[in-house]
């Protein structure tokens, strides 16, 4: 493949940042907007040109005879040498996972790039201060994201998964006069930080056996190795399965060094795509402003460490340890979050925890994958509803965004029976609530019901337990939408400030993302991405996925849906008693679902109190009155000694006549005892 | 009865032990500079006796010892006039209480 | 002698010295200093590019433009001199915290004794690093060591004098270990009945100094130059030292002369006595492991601007001195970059808070905020430093820590698979928690001091940098960014140093990877 697209997908956000974040503040907010968002524009067509053409041009590089999906790296430059074998290179590696991303990257960095055109400007049209800044700071996003995504290796990937968390960062605390915010964009920092620190050691340890930070070989290789493991062909290549197996030391409290490596890696991941126990910083970084959190907290940013788990499946494969721990983690997370999203108020809050809890079933999709079970069909799955997701999800919180803006509060409680004023707000956040729920046709069912079947093939009892959560989601989700548009009708005090839909930039991205959340679910993705390159089907058509459901899976979870809807039009579609009633009748668990089982205050005490008045503090006060005192008392200690011997030095003559006198005596006697 | 030189020696030796201890033990400054002036005169009568009896033909040691009455003269005048100063400044001559120039 | 280039690192300083007493006012003043730094800018970036070129070209000598002139023949003293890549680095670096520094001194009281100290100090500085006899080199040392004393002293603030007291002492007490250290070596130079020496190339090609000597003239010059690399414990001079300074003194101080610690550590105590180090290297290497954790964990507490940064000063030099006891490759090369970074990111630390300082007239954080809106510069230009110091990928902190870290778990793994212990593996993992505790004090200070709502109203009234601010930071930043973004090209410019014929040290610990403890290759 030609390098001038891959460059230009990369450095046209960079320059981007770079030219607004110097120049910006010459230039009008307008102006600022339009660069911005035609920068983008230009990167979403080199970003869908690659991607097309590597699904879809047919080339023998990207898909070899027998329908495989292969591996290119357009272009790879040194970068940091660290041994003559150990190089950290920069470079753009298009696979199916990569250029699934770029379009999924691309297209909602564009919608909000064009959404925040509308969004970042109040009701009488005066922008946002900082505004440049803010188009700014997005095409930073972008570059680090899109950097991340085709990373060849995994320090590439560290450094721009370092540039997001920064961005991230960032944005967040746009609002800095905000003390919440602050403290919000410091949180996420600090705690996808802690993840890091993880995924760093992960990767030494990894680099350190492997003696290579490439994906291509780390994993071909490994693919090579697993081929032999599940196929039970002739495998001769010395791969990194012998490196890990014939190593004398090659466990490491009982665990493998490769279990470790890939469970500290995957804390890297748990860290950025807010997995229990790290998931504590992204309810707090709706601090920023909603486009943001449509794209880096929903779409794009949170599913990295989906990506990254992805990227080094067939590592993971080799240690299914590793994958039953992301089972776990991802099951408890993903109930966890929707029971919590269930009692909030703050509807962003809702889609934060709905988000945490779909991207839980992305990671359980892919710890339940095996090759053994539909060509790891969990894995294909995943990235599915990877992708679906960044579409409904980056919806429904531009939908969020326009309800916020026309209200002005995050409070469901100030909205209630929007309905009538907003739409086209409505129709798009109920094609969103659809799909998130998996109702047919939309884009959610699919991608779920695959989920649902490969954990159905894995064990019966996550299967269950994944059913019930989607029941969940379901439900809070139509809670939400009941709330926002209807419970009771809005009370409105003048007509001409009566809430309305908005201006076309802001509209446009809500309505292609709504088209797009019908019909994503028919792309034929087992076609285009899978764990191997395999392709799934033997031919393709718009109806396969349907074609292809196991039927006995769905059928349930469109059940499990559509009760669920249920009883949320039941208790929310109009205002009665039955919401409070719930609520009494557990009120324990009611309370700790609505303060977030009180994560926030364990953590508070975690760092102020231990960490702070346990560590740091102790550690000054000992710096300042031992360290320090110990040196201060050498001087003292010298200055005593001096003051002790100055008294010989009297000034007093009389003093000096009596020694001297003394003196004389004594050598005399001396002088005379030696002469005699 | 012969007046050798050790009639001379005696006193003065006892002369030069009196200023030695008057030195040392005295506080006032005018004693602390009589007893100063006994220990010169005790060794300007050594001088004097040394030369008369010891080298007759010389007159050395006279000369000596009219330098030696001239300085101290000059030296108590000196002397003097510092005590009385320090008396102007700090209202006493006690060798003690003088110490502020000491650090 | 006036043939050789590095000479003129010493005669420019001198001849600025010369300028400055001659001239009438401040303006004079100023155009002295600026003219003089920018020159020996250029003649440094001269010296970069011209050792490349001959490098290029095929020179293998281990140092170039070496030069040699007899200065106290009794006693072997010479003035020797040559550079490698590693003394260029330091040589640039050093020449650029001048420039900015005297950007940032621009409106100092009594600016004609100022300069002229801080020439003098920075005379000492360039002196250090051309020199490779030890003699000169302890001189240049000492020159460098002294003038801070008066500079802090005097043109200080706060309890300056006990401050400058304390630093000067500490740093004596250091040199006294260092000179025993530096003439045990001269006696043991070479072996019996050859002529004693001074130049550190002959040393280290004569080998003759004995192991038990090793043994004890190890600590002697590590801790004489570790006390002035903050070396825990000794490292308490730097947050009294530093936060009395002057700007433009912490800059250097901070910037420029904690290298000359570690720059000596390496080319003395480990050059000079591989045994040693390689014996030794666990008990300096829990110290500095401690230094790196406890210096960050203590600026997390700390609400003076310049106290915290003192102690991130503690932490990042630390890892300079943890990472050459490595004693491999790619750390000691991750050490080279963490004291070029580190110099320049702290001094563009310190330029920003005398700046601030001079506007606010407090460094406490607790009385102060808001300060993006009110001087939105300084404040971006403090956000880019704070995120270099956390190590942001693209700015310099990134590239120096990665190559440590991953230098460092090479060998730490390596020790540990062969038996050899896990000190250096554990205490690899310990100082990569760093990464996160610089990540919480950094954006600790950057929450209370720059975002959120204006804590004082008369601040409102302050206004944001002068141009020779703009320019000082500016300068800073784009060096920077520039170690962040081509970090190969230094790592190119420092490596040829790093091969075990020239640092013998390494052939205790060459092996690193698996394949070669596993016999693979």
């Amino acid at each position: 493949m030609d390098v001038t697209l891959p460059i230009i997908i990369l450095a046209l956000p960079l320059f981007m940042f770079l030219f607004l974040g110097l120049l910006g503040k010459y230039m009008s907010h307008r102006l600022a907007g339009i660069l911005g968002t035609a920068g983008m524009g230009i990167t979403l067509i080199c970003a869908y040109t690659v991607a097309f053409t590597y699904f879809f041009s047919g080339n023998p590089d990207f898909i070899n005879a027998e329908g495989e999906r292969l591996q290119q790296i357009v272009f790879n430059v040194t970068w940091l040498q660290f041994t003559p074998s150990l190089v950290l290179r920069l470079g753009f590696l298009i696979d199916p996972i990569s250029s699934m991303m770029l379009v999924v990257i691309t297209t909602i960095s564009f919608m909000v790039h064009l959404y925040s055109n509308g969004y970042m400007r109040d009701h009488h049209g005066v922008w946002e201060k900082g505004f440049q800044r803010f188009y700014a700071f997005l095409s930073l996003f972008s570059f680090s994201m899109l950097g991340l995504v085709v990373a060849t290796n995994i320090f590439q990937m560290y450094i721009f998964w370092e540039l997001v968390g920064a961005s991230s960062y960032l944005l967040i605390g746009f609002y800095y006069t905000k003390p919440s915010a602050v403290s919000a964009s410091k949180k996420a920092f600090i705690v996808t930080r802690f993840a890091d620190l993880g995924f760093l050691i992960g990767i030494l340890i990894l680099s350190f056996y492997a003696g290579t930070f490439d994906f291509t070989h780390l994993t071909s290789v490994a693919v090579e190795g697993l081929n032999h493991v599940y196929q039970v062909s002739e495998g001769t290549a010395q791969n990194i399965l012998s490196i890990f197996a014939n190593n004398p030391a090659s466990t490491f409290m009982g665990a493998s060094v490769l279990t470790w490596a890939l469970v500290l890696i995957f804390m890297g991941g748990m860290g950025k795509s807010a997995m229990m126990p790290l998931h504590i910083w992204l309810p707090d970084a709706m601090e920023g402003p909603t486009p943001v959190s449509a794209l880096i907290h929903a779409a794009t940013m949170v599913v990295a460490g989906v990506y990254l788990v992805a990227r080094l499946f067939p590592l993971y494969l080799m240690e299914t340890a590793a994958l039953d721990i992301i089972v776990v983690v991802g099951a408890l997370t993903a109930f966890y979050a929707a029971m919590v999203a269930c009692v909030q108020v703050d509807i962003k809050r809702v889609l934060a925890f709905s988000t945490i809890s779909q991207i839980a079933f992305m990671m359980v999709s892919l710890g339940v994958a095996r090759p053994e079970f539909h060509h790891g069909l969990g894995y294909m799955a995943s990235m599915f509803h990877l992708f679906t997701h960044a579409m409904f999800k980056a919806l429904l919180f531009l939908c969020a965004g326009a309800l916020i803006h026309a209200i002005g509060s995050n409070d469901y409680t100030a909205m209630h029976g929007l309905r009538k004023y907003m739409p086209i707000t409505h129709v798009t956040f109920l094609i969103g609530c659809l799909a998130i729920a998996g109702i047919i046709p939309f884009a959610g069912f699919f991608s779920k019901d695959e989920i649902l079947t490969a954990c159905f093939g894995h064990s019966i009892f996550w299967y269950i337990w994944m059913s019930c959560v989607a029941g969940l989601t379901a439900f809070y989700m139509f809670r939400l939408y009941f709330l926002i548009f209807w419970w009771k009708e809005h009370k409105v005090h003048d007509p001409h400030h009566a809430p309305h839909d908005q201006p076309w930039t802001m509209t446009l991205p809500l309505v292609i993302l709504a088209v797009v959340s019908c019909f994503a679910g028919f792309v034929p993705f087992g076609n285009l991405v899978t764990w191997n390159g395999h392709p799934m089907f033997e031919s393709v058509s718009f109806l396969t996925n349907l074609e292809n459901l196991d039927w006995s899976v769905a059928a349930i979870s469109l059940t499990v849906a559509v009760v669920a809807i249920l009883i949320a039009m039941k208790m929310y579609k109009t205002e009665n008693e039955l919401p409070a009633k719930m609520r009494n009748a557990l009120p324990a668990l009611w309370d700790w679902c609505y303060h977030r089982f009180y994560w926030d205050e364990l953590y508070m005490f975690i760092t102020h109190r231990i960490i702070f008045g346990l560590v740091c503090k102790p550690i000054a006060w000992f710096d300042r009155h031992i360290i320090d005192g110990t040196m201060d008392s050498f001087a003292t200690l010298t200055n005593k000694a001096s003051w002790s011997i100055r008294g010989l030095q009297s000034g007093n003559v009389q003093t000096y006549v009596w020694i001297y006198l003394i003196g004389v005596i004594l050598l005399g006697s001396i002088t005379a005892i030696c002469l005699i | 009865m012969e007046l050798t030189m050790l009639y001379y020696l005696i006193p003065s030796l006892f002369m030069f032990c009196c200023g030695v201890y008057g030195f040392v033990t005295r506080k006032n400054m005018i004693a602390i500079l009589i007893s100063l002036e006994l220990m010169l005169n005790a060794v300007d009568i050594n001088f004097v006796v040394f030369n008369r009896y010891l080298f007759p033909g010389n007159m050395e040691g006279m000369f000596f010892t009219l330098f030696a009455i001239a300085i101290a003269a000059a030296e108590t005048a000196l002397a003097i006039a510092i005590i009385i100063n320090i008396f102007r400044v700090a209202s006493d001559i006690d060798v003690r209480e003088i110490n502020k120039m000491k650090f | 002698m006036f043939d050789n280039i590095l000479i003129y690192f010493v005669v420019i300083p001198v001849l600025m010295l010369a300028g400055v007493a001659l001239c009438k006012n401040v303006k004079q003043i100023r155009a002295v200093a600026v003219v003089g730094s920018l020159a020996l800018t250029a003649l440094s970036v001269y010296l970069l590019l011209d050792y490349l070129h001959l490098r290029h070209v095929g020179a293998t000598a281990q140092m170039l433009y070496t030069g040699s002139w007899a200065w106290f023949t009794p006693l072997n003293i010479n003035l020797s001199v040559g550079v490698d890549g590693i003394s260029i680095a330091m040589i640039l670096l050093s020449s650029i915290i001048l420039l900015t520094g005297s950007f940032a001194s621009w409106t100092i009281a009594q600016p004609k004794e100022f300069f002229l100290w801080l020439i003098l100090l920075s005379t000492g500085v360039f002196g250090f690093f051309i020199s490779i006899d030890l003699f000169t080199m302890f001189m240049f040392y000492e020159v460098a060591l002294i003038p801070m004393y008066l500079l802090i002293g005097v043109w200080g603030s706060g309890n300056k004098n006990y401050s400058a007291m304390k630093l000067t002492l500490m740093l004596m007490g250091g040199s006294a270990f260092l000179m025993l250290g530096l003439i045990g070596i001269y006696y043991h130079s070479a072996p019996e009945g050859q002529p004693l020496t001074w130049n550190l190339l002959e040393i280290a090609r004569n080998g003759a100094i004995s192991e038990n000597w090793q043994l004890f003239l190890f600590p002697m010059t590590f801790v004489g130059f570790g006390v002035l690399g903050a070396m825990f414990p000794f490292h308490t001079w730097s947050p009294d030292g530093h936060a009395s300074a002057p700007t433009a003194v912490s800059m250097l101080h901070a910037g420029v002369l904690m290298k000359l610690g570690g720059y000596g550590c390496f080319r003395v105590a480990i050059y000079l006595m591989p045994y040693a180090a390689n014996e030794l290297a666990w008990i300096f290497l829990i110290l500095t492991g401690i230094s790196v954790v406890y210096g960050a964990f203590s600026a997390c507490v700390q609400t003076d601007l310049k106290y915290i940064n003192a102690y991130s000063s503690v932490s990042h030099c630390g890892l300079v001195l943890f990472a050459i006891l490595m004693l491999n490759t790619t750390a000691m090369s991750g050490a080279i970059m963490q004291m070029l970074s580190h110099g320049l990111m702290t001094a563009l630390f310190f330029a920003l808070i005398g700046m601030i300082y001079g506007r606010t007239h407090t460094r406490d954080i607790r009385q102060m905020g808001g300060l993006m809106q009110i001087m939105p510069y300084l404040a971006v230009c403090y956000v880019i430093a704070g995120m270099a110091s956390l190590g942001l990928p693209g700015l310099s902190g990134f590239v120096a820590e990665m190559t440590i870290f991953v230098g460092s778990f090479q060998q730490g793994m390596t020790d540990y698979l062969a038996g050899a212990g896990s000190l250096r593996l554990v205490f690899t993992i310990i100082a990569c928690c760093s990464i996160v505790i610089t990540a919480v004090y950094i954006l600790r200070v950057v929450g209370k001091l720059l975002l959120g709502p204006v804590y004082d109203d008369h601040h409102r009234e302050l206004t944001d940098a002068t141009w020779w601010e703009r320019l000082s930071t500016a300068t800073l930043i784009i060096c920077v960014a520039a170690i962040g973004c081509f970090p190969n090209f230094f790592i190119n410019l420092i490596k040829f140093t790093f091969s075990p014929e020239i640092f013998s040290v390494l052939n205790f610990t060459q092996h690193s990877g698996i394949a070669s403890v596993l016999g693979m290759n």
